[in-house]
């Protein structure tokens, strides 16, 4: 084909938006998956969770999440007796090596893992400057850290105490649910390791899935309730104490 | 406490911030009282109150800038504001502000000073009086009565401008709903009226250092207006915060126990003794005494210079209580934290004490090139400048 001054004008377009695509490389490959199928959450199980720390192990390996900082933790929780409004909460290194035997005093002790609510209302999104956190149409909250400020208003706006900035980044950062792994029809990292199921990855969307079934025989909790952010992180056995 | 919250987000830079963006809505605030108000006897620091609120409103972006994880991005908050974010109104509220209100006032009242120098001056001063002339030249009286009527209309725009910038920094910490120690429908009204008290008295403060550096005389009635006036709105500011602190008291819902024990320990000196007692009370107290007693000359300037002095001092702890104070306690209510202040960093001690010498350098600039004093009249060329006290500019309605 020769080609002319005109053909050249009428490819040029055509070949910039090619480029575009070849510099971008190419997706993760996520076969069939639907965005607008799925509306994702988690189910905790507290009397299941033995705080062992595999999750929070598992989350900081799978997500590169620097030392000292939690996209998930387990708290330990202490009540003794009546004193519900004052519990002892503990959670050493974010629970990552376990906890240490607690003294019996006669109160009840117990964990409660801890990571982003996903929160179909969140705050954090909200008070964004610039739109860099957002949600997903099946319902993940996700930072875009090619576009965070590093402002921070989003940690403030957090009442979970669920966000921090990565020193390496200078981007805020929190859990992703994994969204890598869960678009490729896997579960999170932090499900996968924990040896009691006391967490499950739950899709509100499915009929099948056995949350419904669940939410329906349990009497379950969110984190807060009162701050109406519509959180999705479901907790099955939770004590009044825990905040 | 939760692992993440160890870590303070909010520095001292952060604290700057709502500081020196209530010192330009007060000082803005002061120069109103003249030019909409007919106060007159303020007309000494009308200029000069304006110059201030120029000279900290051009630093005030900087803390929030050198705080950014990402400065760089920061453009993109004009860019592709995220419009449910109360933040991201601040790039718009600042620029209205400083574009739309104050630069247009103050070269509306310097046009024929500024005019004038342009004709009068040499060298490289020259070249700049005729580029902040923007290429204007009539100062016929037609056009002065012009930038006059122009001018008011601005003022009156401006008070609430002067508002909105301030009620907007408060609004930005009162929203925060997962914050109980921020989240107050009361915070951007105590954030305006605190803006003003601190405004004033920087301005008051200005007015009687420059004045005494010229080796000119205090013109008390002037000083004691302004005294008054500082007096009033810290009487209401005060109001308001003891309203807020009560109302906390008595419905004592479950942040209180936290808040209550910070208050108690790791803010006792920066809230009950520096902020409530010497920055407030005493400062209140000492202007009452001044309206009740007769002081004399000497003994009132003193008086006010202390009572200044300490009102910067309560109203910088008030900014230093709310942002640090806000971050010192858990979010679960169980457990504190420490703000540890690094000393020569980007959010450091060392940048805190240059962001608040900036502006007074600024401000000595644009004190040069635009004298703001009454006897600038004597300037070459300048015997009879608008506002500058030697003949009045009759001033519309």
């Amino acid at each position: 084909m020769e080609i002319t001054r005109r053909r050249l004008l009428v490819l040029l377009p055509g070949a910039a938006v090619a480029w575009k695509f070849v510099l971008a490389g190419t997706p993760e490959a996520a076969p069939n998956y639907k965005l607008t199928e799925h509306w994702w959450a988690m189910l905790i199980d507290i009397p299941k969770c033995i705080g062992c720390g595999s999750c929070v192990r598992a989350c900081a390996e799978e997500n590169d999440v620097p030392e000292g900082y939690f996209r998930t933790w387990i708290e330990r929780y202490h009540v003794a007796d009546w004193k519900i409004e004052r519990p002892e909460v503990e959670s050493p290194d974010g629970g990552k090596n376990g906890f240490p035997p607690h003294a019996d005093d006669g109160g009840k002790n117990f964990f409660v893992p801890k990571l982003c609510n996903q929160c179909a209302d969140s705050p954090c999104t909200q008070v964004c400057p610039v739109g860099a956190t957002f949600i997903t149409p099946d319902g993940v909250v996700l930072v875009d850290k090619s576009y965070c400020l590093g402002c921070r208003y989003c940690i403030q706006a957090c009442p979970y105490g669920c966000r921090f900035l990565n020193p390496k980044t200078n981007t805020a950062e929190k859990c992703t649910l994994c969204y890598h792994r869960i678009i490729k029809g896997l579960t999170t990292a932090c499900c996968e390791v924990c040896p009691t199921g006391a967490r499950q990855l739950a899709d509100l969307k499915n009929p099948k899935d056995p949350i419904h079934e669940f939410l329906r025989t349990h009497t379950v909790q969110v984190l807060k309730p009162h701050m109406a952010t519509g959180a999705k992180v479901f907790y099955n056995g939770m004590d009044g104490s825990v905040r | 406490m939760y692992p993440n919250e160890v870590e303070l987000q909010w520095s001292v830079l952060i604290v700057l911030y709502p500081f020196i963006t209530g010192l330009v809505a007060g000082a803005f605030i002061l120069a109103s009282l003249e030019r909409v108000f007919r106060v007159q006897a303020v007309k000494p620091t009308y200029r000069l109150a304006l110059l201030t609120a120029l000279a900290f409103l051009l630093v005030a972006p900087l803390p929030l800038q050198l705080h950014l994880g990402h400065p760089e991005r920061s453009l993109e908050m004009y860019l592709t504001p995220h419009r449910s974010s109360a933040m991201a109104m601040f790039g718009f509220v600042y620029l209205w502000y400083l574009m739309g209100v104050l630069l247009l006032e103050i070269w509306l009242d310097y046009r024929r000073e500024i005019v004038m120098l342009s004709q009068t001056t040499s060298g490289a001063l020259r070249f700049v009086y005729r580029v902040l002339a923007l290429g204007s030249s009539n100062v016929s009286e037609r056009s002065l009565r012009i930038d006059e009527r122009l001018g008011y209309f601005i003022t009156l725009i401006g008070i609430p401008s002067a508002f909105l910038l301030h009620g907007y920094v408060g609004f930005i910490f009162g929203s925060v709903k997962a914050n109980p120690w921020w989240s107050s429908p009361l915070m951007p009204i105590v954030f305006v009226f605190s803006a003003m008290v601190s405004g004033i008295a920087a301005v008051m403060l200005l007015y009687m250092l420059t004045t005494r550096l010229r080796g000119q005389q205090i013109d008390m009635r002037c000083l004691d207006t302004i005294a008054r006036y500082l007096l009033y709105t810290f009487i209401i500011d005060f109001s308001l915060e003891m309203l807020d602190l009560l109302q906390r008291i008595y419905e004592a819902d479950e942040s209180f126990r936290s808040l209550d024990f910070m208050v108690h320990s790791r803010l006792w000196i920066s809230q009950v003794i520096v902020q409530i007692l010497l920055g407030t009370v005493t400062p209140i107290a000492l202007l009452g005494l001044m309206q009740i007693l007769k002081f004399s000359d000497v003994a009132r300037k003193r008086v006010y210079a202390l009572a200044g002095c300490l009102t910067m001092i309560g109203i910088f702890a008030m900014r230093w209580n709310v942002v640090i104070g806000g971050q010192l306690f858990s979010k679960s209510f169980l457990g504190y934290t420490t703000y540890k202040m690094a000393f020569a960093t980007r959010e450091g001690l060392l940048t805190a004490i240059a962001l608040m010498i900036l502006p007074l350098v600024i401000l000595w600039v644009l004190v040069k090139l635009l004298p703001p004093w009454p006897e600038s009249a004597s300037l070459p060329g300048s015997s009879s400048l608008p506002g500058s006290g030697a003949v009045p500019v009759p001033r519309t309605s």
